[in-house]
């Protein structure tokens, strides 16, 4: 026995020494770092980074292989402690999360009765599951029994519900899963994502041109969650106080409850939950991806510009925005009126984004002036987007229409008297025509109405109800005095001696044929001369884009195609002729709707860091591709004719200031007001939170809690 | 000559540390997805075993055996083959870094391995003398190698193959071990 222990001892000992000894003699110089960088890792040898245990993540972190946030089990608070360690961002680590992406359950529809294992897999062995909906959630929670870390719950509406605090995005769901409901996705990850076909997608939400999960951040709205609510839109638009006022929310039009209620007031929500995170100063924290050492030059700071701006920043780049007037958001601070867009409200969408630091601006220099294609490259930018807009008036094809006195592009007219001081100073006259049927021409009518003429008419060369304007506009300007003329070409204008503008002179027009926009032709009328008294006159029948420097020769910009004046672009990617020159917003095709700008903008950046990852930068084949404007092209089978189990219940009214008021008519007050945390509660528990083909019902609600 | 030939043989196919012995099956599952990893295990268990083998065989016939401390047996060992490994690996690291990078990583993985612990033993068992104890000590990992880069191949083939979803990963790389395992039963008449 006695032998026995000496031996072991003595065995213990020289081992010991023998190595205390080795890791001397045998000394390698080790960067110190590389322990300090263990210690902040979760230190169960897992291999869930791809190294073999710890220690070679942390070295592989220190040599810089590896990024901070590369410890799974860890999580974000390891990334930043990693990441102070080796001085690089602190907020450089972007949380890996869970999500369910179907919100199905119980109130899903079943082919049959599986009586089998309570197993997902197991279920969807057999005709892939029971529910008649191919890629919905099966609800046996085999992602629950999956997830080590208790963040997997199965929710009271059958579907599994993730609690983002515990959940470390380890991925175990993801592969449990049979259907793909369960998706761990770093933030950087859903910003690159476009609607696909086979995702989980309600009608709305495919129509939407900036692809925002409309369900997800009503369904908040709804639980008073509304941070969470502005979080979830700004994953897809990083501009919801503006958005949520000007958008003419072609998702409304989409919305299943119209087919037997009103539609939910969409764009309102939105409204109010952002309002709600800055009247509050609720503290939002947007992820940013880490630095990925490359920087993009933004040329144009409208709302594309800003939005490539902001996607860009959080997929890691380095960005700098260009713009030419002394002030950022473009065409939106410049163009539309303050009664519609308060400033305010525009300056903290703005803030938001340069917030995320990383955002470079340099205003007052123009493209083709201060600064060019070959100056940007020698800067040092890898990339270049022109969001440069579309400020190029269009002709009314009258006579003398530049040199007559009075007679004004919109775009100038409107910059006049949004931002005092800038443009020229355009004086008001007492009798104003707009020409053109367009949102444009309604802000340039109600705006003159606000800055004191006494008789504003609206010329337009179809019917009113032809008038591509949202019909709230046109509906407002009714309500604020304004004459409609329509069907009316203008010929002439009639001018005193010193060529200031008396009048117009115009025919009066009848319907034709229909032309190829499906609209009946105007005609005019021979003989119908009709004289209209007036001062100003301003044109307001469509803009393109100022692209005149693509025409240079000689230059890098010259290799740009242009048609009609826009850039042309892979619509996909918006990559132009010039592989590392982007295009976005209006420049990139004609004039559109901000929203869908904004989903430009994401579509753009995805085409710029694909570009400069060096990754396959082809969207998808099965990308959904929805025409919002013609209402086509949504998944087979999601657009119902009629609906079942649903009561009328209307929708609430814009609140809005006082026709005949004197703020309403005389200053640039807000007309339309945002709407109480009442009224978004009720309008928020009308959405039926619909999925492919889900949705709640308001009776009979199948409970099986 | 022959006997280290007929030693060898039986040691690779015949008895099988993996697929005959079922020893060191933790390995042979864990690193056979990829056949880049299961070579490097191949190897940094050949080069561990030839050591072990030799200084466990020189430690039973210098200590226990004279002293009469032979039920202590494993105990020493473990301890010794895990100093062995310790050494090795900081010896390595030192003054020969691509031998290091290339098992390095391997190295603490097979510290107290139970086929590297199970051969040490078999030499002792088995009574070889020091030559046989090397060829053994050779022959027993080179057939963990030989069956873990057979097995790193199938499995690189059944992940592209339609695998019915409960069936996927670990299990069906059971079920394909056990039928290497019985066609490794048939060379059990060879010798």
């Amino acid at each position: 026995m006695l032998e026995a222990l000496l031996l072991m001892m003595g065995l213990g000992g020289v081992a010991g020494t023998l190595l205390g000894i080795a890791s001397k003699v045998f000394y390698v110089w080790e960067d110190p770092r590389i322990a300090l960088v263990t210690d902040c890792l979760a230190g169960a040898n897992c291999g869930g980074c791809g190294y073999t245990g710890c220690g070679a993540c942390a070295a592989a972190m220190v040599a810089g292989e590896a990024p901070p946030s590369a410890c799974i089990v860890g999580g974000a608070t390891s990334a930043e402690m990693a990441a102070a360690v080796l001085g690089l961002e602190a907020g450089a680590a972007e949380p890996l999360t869970s999500q369910n992406t179907c919100t199905g359950g119980f109130r899903a529809p079943e082919k049959f009765t599986y009586m089998g294992v309570n197993d997902c897999r197991a279920a969807y062995l057999l005709y892939t599951g029971a529910k008649e909906c191919g890629v919905g959630c099966l609800g046996f929670g085999s992602c629950v029994r999956a997830c080590q870390f208790d963040a997997l719950k199965m929710g009271p509406e059958g579907v599994p519900v993730v609690d983002v605090e515990k959940c470390t995005g380890c991925g175990a769901c993801e592969k449990a899963c049979p259907k793909g409901i369960m998706q761990v996705r770093k933030p950087s990850d859903r910003i690159l994502h476009m609607n696909l076909v086979t995702d989980r997608l309600a009608p709305c939400r495919q129509t939407c041109p900036a692809e925002i999960d409309i369900p997800k951040y009503i369904h908040h709205i709804r639980n008073k969650e509304y941070d969470k609510a502005y979080l979830t839109i700004m994953e897809r638009n990083p501009m919801p106080l503006s958005i949520g006022r000007v958008c003419p929310h072609p998702c409304e039009d989409a919305c299943r409850r119209a087919l037997g209620d009103d539609p939910i007031s969409i764009n309102q929500l939105k409204r109010f939950c952002s309002d709600w995170v800055f009247d509050e100063n609720a503290q939002i924290k947007i992820p940013v991806a880490p630095d990925t050492g490359y920087s993009v030059a933004i040329v144009g700071g409208g709302p594309s510009g800003l939005a490539a701006a902001y996607f860009l920043r959080r997929l890691g780049h380095q960005v700098k925005i260009f713009e030419w007037m002394p002030k950022l958001a473009g065409m939106i601070r410049y163009g539309i009126p303050e009664y519609r867009l308060p400033k305010a409200s525009l300056d903290r969408d703005i803030k938001r984004i340069l917030d995320l630091g990383g955002i470079e601006v340099k205003t007052g220099v123009k493209f083709g002036v201060d600064f060019d294609l070959e100056s940007l490259v020698g800067g040092g930018f890898d990339a270049v987007l022109f969001s440069i807009g579309a400020w190029k008036h269009a002709s009314a094809r009258i006579p003398d229409e530049d040199k007559v006195k009075g007679v004004v592009p919109a775009t100038i007219y409107l910059r006049a008297q949004t931002e005092p001081g800038v443009g020229d100073p355009y004086p008001m006259g007492k009798n104003v025509a707009v020409i053109g049927g367009g949102n444009v021409a309604m802000d340039c009518l109600r705006s003159s109405i606000r800055r004191g003429a006494e008789n504003v008419y609206c010329l337009y060369r179809r019917e009113v109800k032809d008038m591509p304007a949202n019909k709230v506009e046109i509906e407002a300007c009714q309500h604020e005095g304004i004459e409609f003329i329509p069907l009316c070409t203008p010929t002439k204008f009639i001018t005193d001696d010193e060529g200031n503008l008396t009048g117009i002179e115009y025919l009066k027009n009848e319907l034709g044929e229909p032309d190829a926009s499906g609209r009946r032709k105007p005609v005019a009328i021979k003989g119908s001369e009709t004289v209209l008294p007036i001062d100003t006159f301003v044109l307001a029948i469509g803009q393109a884009t100022d692209s005149a420097f693509a025409e240079q020769e000689g230059t890098a910009v010259s290799r740009l195609e242009t048609f009609k004046g826009s850039i042309v672009v892979n619509p996909d990617t918006h990559q132009t002729a010039v592989p590392y020159v982007f295009s976005s917003g209006d420049s990139a095709g004609p004039p559109g709707l901000l929203v869908a700008a904004i989903g430009g903008a994401r579509r753009a950046a995805r085409g710029i860091h694909k570009y400069l990852m060096g990754e396959d930068m082809a969207m998808s084949e099965i990308r959904l591709r929805v025409d919002s404007r013609r209402m086509k092209g949504h998944i087979s089978g999601t657009i119902f004719d009629s609906i079942e189990g649903i009561e009328k219940k209307g929708r609430i009214g814009q609140p809005e200031l006082e026709p005949g008021s004197y703020e309403r008519q005389h200053t640039y007050a807000e007309v339309d007001l945002t709407i109480t945390e009442e009224d978004a509660l009720r309008e928020a528990n009308r959405c039926m939170r619909c999925c492919l083909t889900c949705y709640n019902r308001d009776t009979g609600m199948a409970s099986r809690a | 000559m022959g006997d280290f030939i007929l030693l060898a043989i039986s040691a690779i196919l015949v008895n099988n540390i993996l697929l005959i012995q079922y020893l060191g099956n933790c390995p042979f599952l864990g690193t056979s997805k990829k056949m880049d990893t299961a070579v490097g295990m191949a190897m940094a268990v050949v080069f561990v075993l030839a050591l072990a083998g030799i200084v466990t065989w020189i430690f039973e016939a210098v200590f226990l055996k004279p002293l009469g401390l032979e039920y202590i047996r494993t105990i020493v060992f473990i301890v010794v083959i895990a100093a062995l490994v310790q050494f090795v690996e900081i010896f390595l690291k030192k003054n020969i870094p691509a031998l290091y990078a290339g098992l390095g990583i391997f190295l603490p993985l097979i510290t107290t391995n139970c086929a590297v612990m199970g051969v040490c033993l078999i030499n002792i068992k088995e009574e070889y003398n020091f030559l046989e104890m090397l060829v053994s000590s050779i022959a027993y990992p080179a057939g963990f190698g030989l069956a873990l880069i057979l097995f790193a191949g199938l499995r690189e083939r059944i992940i592209i193959g339609r695998v019915p979803g409960p069936l996927q990963d670990v299990s069906i790389a059971l079920v394909t071990a056990g039928f290497m395992s019985l066609s490794f039963l048939g060379f059990k008449g060879m010798i």
